[in-house]
């Protein structure tokens, strides 16, 4: 019976997040434009100056712009977990983060929740960028396709974990623009989205190319990369799943009253 | 204060509130408040800033207090939180629903956050706001509603799970005196039809005065407890906002409102 209540509680959030979602069309627009510019302007413009070489998880020379789409995947995740957390920042302005903390369910739970809906949401994004990219005749494999759905989905988990951590730091709308510039463009360019790592290296940026390396989205990235070509990336997977399990627990900590939430919140008015 | 005046009825403790301290930082907002509730109408009376709201918070389990327990229905809310949520209702200050959802996907979705099933949810749901004359708002937008149809269906909403103790901050706050009358009265009704022990938090005195008891708070201390006419024989004052004049020691003009 628990297990009943568990899962309508959980289907009703991420349906709730859905037609929020449908509510808000533009927002899939502004999800596709952003990647889609950098694939056609950005990456077209780069293709002869950028030249990568044949390195793992690719067996052939490839182009620019087929080299920069797991990467633009891993910007749709990014921005979309950034987003959820700005919606959590909304809610609790709303009043609606109260109410949903005080159903009777565990506080873990409900951000669980909160979490696995976002994702949905990023992963559907995700999918329809990939479509932008077939219309664009990007060569991705038709089976990287499938392949690429579990690490885009652990992958959107681990930046829906980071968004729901910043929420609980970022109090006010207000402050968030300026959170998501600290947090989104330092960790989108410092990683292997828009060029390898052994370019960073060669080009003697040496400690772009450590914080590159250990940088979580450049993991995200390699493992959708990696997936997408139907091949498995052991070292990111490992990384991205105990990020993210350390971005959410330290959230869910963040939310208990009894540690964190207490000490942060302002006295009610 | 003695804190064992006469409660509404003989029935068992719904809520339960032990030696509650609770600060942020060095302002003490509840300062060793301790009451028990049992079934009927009680008025949680204090001026904005009292720590009412704060009160509110704690007994949510959305604040801890720093020291004190409390329980609802016996269950300790810091031990098995979700347990002591299940037996709650409420209607917070700050209006929460989702605009842009209908009144009928709004109730729906909290429902389901309860666990409970779609026939229960649109039984339920149906029953309620043809109780409150409402049923016709169903498939409305939260957004067209007025302030007074909203508020009704966050009562709604707080009454879907069926709670033992039903928790009213400041409900009633931008309406207009009609459907403040009609919410208090209704309220009323469900809290002898259900056997439910409601706190209603308010800085109106009309309010409070239709309550049976009333909790006397300000400045984070629960100064006295009792029905309007014991407050009023304890205080040896005429009315309840003379009464809460002399105890809260407050030398605050009367209004029009009447209003703390």
């Amino acid at each position: 019976m628990p297990y009943t209540s568990y899962l309508r509680a959980m289907l009703a959030i991420i349906y709730r997040e859905m037609v929020k979602f449908w509510h808000q069309r533009g927002r899939l627009l502004s999800a596709l434009v952003r990647p889609a510019l950098w694939l056609v302007v950005f990456a077209a413009g780069f293709q002869n100056i950028f030249g990568v070489s044949i390195i793992p998880p690719y067996e052939t020379y490839i182009e620019y712009q087929e080299y920069v789409v797991p990467g633009l995947l891993g910007m749709v995740l990014l921005f979309n977990g950034m987003q959820s957390s700005l919606s959590l920042v909304y809610d609790r302005e709303m009043g609606l983060m109260r109410l949903l903390l005080t159903a009777p369910q565990p506080r873990w739970f409900l951000l669980f929740s909160k979490l696995m809906a976002g994702t949905v949401l990023s992963v559907l994004q995700a999918y329809a960028f990939l479509v932008l990219c077939a219309v664009f005749q990007v060569g991705i494999p038709w089976d990287g396709w499938l392949y690429a759905l579990p690490a885009m989905f652990i992958g959107g988990m681990m930046l829906g974990s980071l968004g729901l951590l910043l929420s609980v730091y970022v109090k006010q709308l207000e402050n968030f623009a300026g959170t998501m510039n600290f947090v989104i463009f330092p960790m989108f360019f410092i990683s292997t989205a828009l060029y390898p790592l052994w370019k960073l290296k060669e080009s003697g940026a040496e400690v772009v190319y450590y914080m590159a390396s250990v940088n979580p989205f450049t993991h995200v990235v390699e493992l959708i990369r990696f997936a997408l070509y139907g091949k498995f990336n052991g070292l990111s997977l490992a990384v991205v799943v105990i990020a993210t399990v350390i971005f959410f627990l330290l959230a869910v900590r963040g939310y208990n009253p009894q540690r964190g939430m207490a000490k942060m919140s302002r006295k009610p008015s | 204060m003695n804190n064992q005046t006469t409660t509404p009825t003989a029935s068992p403790v719904a809520l339960s509130v032990k030696n509650v301290h609770k600060s942020y930082g060095k302002t003490k907002a509840l300062d060793d408040v301790s009451f028990d509730l049992q079934q009927g109408f009680y008025a949680l009376l204090g001026p904005n800033g009292a720590g009412k709201s704060t009160l509110f918070q704690l007994l949510t389990g959305l604040f801890v207090p720093d020291t004190g327990s409390i329980e609802v229905s016996g269950i300790d809310i810091s031990k098995r939180l979700t347990n002591a949520l299940a037996n709650i209702g409420i209607v917070f200050q700050q209006p929460a629903l989702d605009l842009d959802l209908t009144v009928q996907a709004n109730l729906t979705f909290h429902g389901r956050l309860r666990g409970m099933s779609t026939h229960e949810i649109k039984e339920r749901s149906h029953d309620e706001l043809s109780r409150l004359k409402i049923d016709d708002i169903a498939n409305k937008t939260c957004r067209t509603l007025s302030g007074g149809n909203r508020r009704k269906v966050e009562l709604v909403r707080a009454l879907l799970g069926r709670p033992k103790v039903l928790l009213m901050d400041e409900a009633t706050v931008g309406l207009d005196p009609a459907s403040r009358d009609l919410l208090m009265n209704y309220v009323h009704e469900l809290c002898v039809e259900r056997k439910m022990s409601v706190l209603w938090a308010t800085h109106l005195i009309d309010e409070a005065e239709q309550a049976e008891q009333v909790l006397v708070l300000n400045k984070g201390k629960l100064l006295e407890q009792g029905n309007a006419e014991q407050l009023c024989i304890k205080t040896q004052t005429d009315n309840l906002l003379d009464a809460f004049l002399q105890l809260s020691g407050e030398t605050v003009k009367p209004t029009e409102t009447r209003q703390i």
